[in-house]
């Protein structure tokens, strides 16, 4: 076990070094970094300064150690619209972005797994292909348009739900969040929702395929065998069994909607890291655009470790593989 | 081609047809992703202007709604947008660059992917190895991050657009190519090949190939409706196509700021076409992955 916790990490680090490279290959070698670190309007002064100070004058592999070690000690340069370091511009708005993308998933997870389930036990009904071609419609539909219809239909025509914005939030335990008042909530409902739909598809699918090949096991013959009820043996023996590659998928998806939180966050106005993503990349304010990168690769390859590892707790046959 | 290799290229087809004429869901989609193509490829011959003519635009009939007449009689049966243009003729141009982009940069990473996983598959050792490792970093990132991080750091353009796409689809193609390869390398047909002395080239792409094409073909597509759906956001949070390329997605952008003063028609129309095309594509895709799988039995 501890064997493949550390070559695991081994691989993440492989992995972050990479990305590393790749970032720093896309500021260096693409573009002057000069052009893209120092603001436009700075003066011949302060530019020699910076240049100076980011060893911009020095040679590739020793600029990109310091890059690395800046990195490092979470100096990944200042924005230059509000002249402060863009890592704690991020640190500020990460909290509304999880907080999305936590009720988003949660939203699919609850509305998921029983159309998966109701799919997935009677196969080829009518219930199961009018649940199917919903789901293929699901992630057919294009995100950002979705959420622009969500908009139109609740808040310009029924004027239901606010459609910009995070509202008042609420604190409990310590935690600021929208979830804990009225107002934040309401303002959460849609771009929740639009958030939770691509991925309500992929949760049925998944929960389908579960319950389709768990459902001929002789497992469950033998319960069947024994007497228990077919309720019993859904909701206790096959949704265990459905559960182990549900909880994997979740957890590298969770990833996949951090990123996909730039479309809903735009649309909705949301104060999180993807709309600062978006509004950095059109203010040309490139050291926060680098510091979304970052962040959000090291959270992303941290989540996957994170995952890999639990799984490999819950099913041993994963680590024996790679072992051999 | 051998005559053998297009019987039974026949054969697929043959059975891909049937596949989708037993499902009428399936052959409605068809039907549709036919007309849209047909729509693509013609569109200058079907719009009744074109719309980025600025000669025959008129700033007074802007956003107009559905069903309006303009000054010289042309009917805008779909309405106008902001500069006075047809909403219809400026969809069917979107439609046209979406799809170009989609098929064109699902083809070429089909190309790429379909060599390198055939020499990953063939070669293996330390080239599969290398190939394989590439192909996990990859998938193991989300497509629209890893096409927001590229076009974050190289900025809009067609060409970069095309580029971000290939750069993430080309893996997909690569590890469904190497598994199919990998069956098929051991068969019989592959070992008689080998004794009489045909070229490895030759035995990859005339004789492995062909019958990898099964996964392939339903990966093609659902990667197409993939392509589609990404380059329409990024063209939608304004980092993909260019305003001189307007798609699908920057029609909707288009119409965004002017949803909440009621023209729902100038994002709402465009939205419906790019949602009809992609979900089409993936009817079809679905059944054709039904079709072709045996596991999963004939429905």
């Amino acid at each position: 076990m501890t064997v493949f916790v550390i070559r695991r990490f081994m691989q993440s680090i492989a992995v972050l070094a990479v990305t590393a490279v790749i970032v720093f290959i896309g500021i260096y070698a693409i573009g002057d970094p000069a052009e893209m670190l120092i603001a436009p309007d700075a003066s011949p002064a302060e530019r020699a300064q910076v240049i100076a100070s980011l060893g911009l004058d020095k040679p590739l592999w020793e600029q990109f150690f310091t890059f690395v070690w800046n990195a490092l000690h979470g100096d990944l340069g200042r924005s230059f619209v509000f002249n402060r370091p863009s890592i704690s511009l991020i640190f500020e708005r990460l909290p509304a972005t999880l907080e999305l993308t936590l009720v988003g998933l949660f939203i699919a997870l609850v509305i998921g797994i029983p159309l998966g389930l109701l799919s997935g036990l009677k196969p080829n009904s009518a219930t199961d292909e009018v649940i199917m071609t919903g789901s293929i419609f699901g992630f057919s539909l294009p995100s950002f348009w979705q959420g622009m219809m969500l908009i139109m239909i609740f808040s310009v025509w029924l004027g239901w739900l606010p459609s910009t914005g995070r509202g008042q939030m609420g604190e409990f335990l310590g935690i600021h969040s929208s979830l804990f008042t009225l107002d934040g909530l309401t303002h959460l409902i849609l771009p929740a929702i639009n958030l939770s739909l691509f991925k309500l598809s992929l949760v049925i699918r998944l929960t389908r395929t579960g319950v389709r090949e768990t459902m001929p096991l002789d497992f469950v013959k033998f319960a069947r065998a024994k007497g228990l009820s077919e309720r019993r043996i859904v909701f206790v023996h096959v949704f265990k069994n459905i559960l182990i590659p549900l909880i994997t998928v979740i957890g590298l998806e969770l990833g996949s909607m951090l990123a996909f939180a730039v479309v809903t966050e735009t649309i909705f106005a949301w104060p999180g890291i993807g709309k600062l993503l978006i509004d950095s990349i059109m203010r040309l304010d490139r050291p926060v655009v680098v510091a979304y990168l970052l962040v959000i690769v090291s959270l992303f390859i941290f989540i996957n470790f994170v995952v890999d590892v639990l799984y490999s707790l819950v099913d041993p046959r994963v680590r024996l593989g790679e072992a051999s | 081609m051998s005559a053998a290799a297009l019987f039974r290229g026949d054969m697929l087809v043959g059975r891909l047809l049937t596949g989708i004429s037993r499902s009428p869901k399936a052959v409605v989609a068809a039907v549709v992703c036919v007309i849209l193509l047909f729509a693509a490829v013609v569109g200058p011959y079907l719009t009744p202007q074109n719309p980025y003519d600025l000669a025959v635009l008129d700033i007074l009939d802007s956003k107009l709604p559905p069903g309006s007449e303009s000054m010289d009689g042309l009917v805008y049966w779909l309405g106008t947008d902001g500069q006075g243009r047809d909403m219809f003729s400026a969809m069917i141009y979107g439609l046209r660059t979406s799809l170009g982009v989609g098929v064109f940069s699902g083809l070429v990473a089909l190309v790429i992917g379909t060599l390198l996983g055939l020499i990953a598959a063939h070669f293996g050792g330390r080239i599969d190895a290398l190939i394989m490792r590439v192909v996990d970093l990859m998938l193991g990132f989300p497509t629209i991050l890893v096409a927001l991080m590229l076009l974050a750091l190289l900025g809009q353009g067609l060409w970069k657009v095309i580029f971000a796409l290939i750069l993430v689809q080309w893996a997909t193609f690569a590890r469904a190519v190497r598994s199919a390869a990998l069956v098929e390398k051991n068969k019989d047909y592959v070992e008689a090949a080998v004794t009489l002395g045909i070229g490895t080239p030759r035995i990859l792409i005339g004789h492995i190939l062909p019958n990898c094409l099964p996964p392939l073909i339903v990966i093609g597509m659902l990667q197409v409706a993939n392509a589609i759906s990404a380059e329409a956001t990024l063209s939608f949070l304004g980092i993909g196509l260019p305003i001189t390329e307007p798609s699908l997605g920057l029609l909707i952008a288009n119409g965004y700021q002017l949803l909440m003063s009621g023209e729902y028609w100038i994002s709402v129309y465009p939205g419906v076409l790019l949602l009809l095309l992609v979900f089409s594509i993936n009817i079809v895709g679905d059944r054709l992955r039904e079709v072709l799988n045996p596991r999963l039995g004939e429905r």
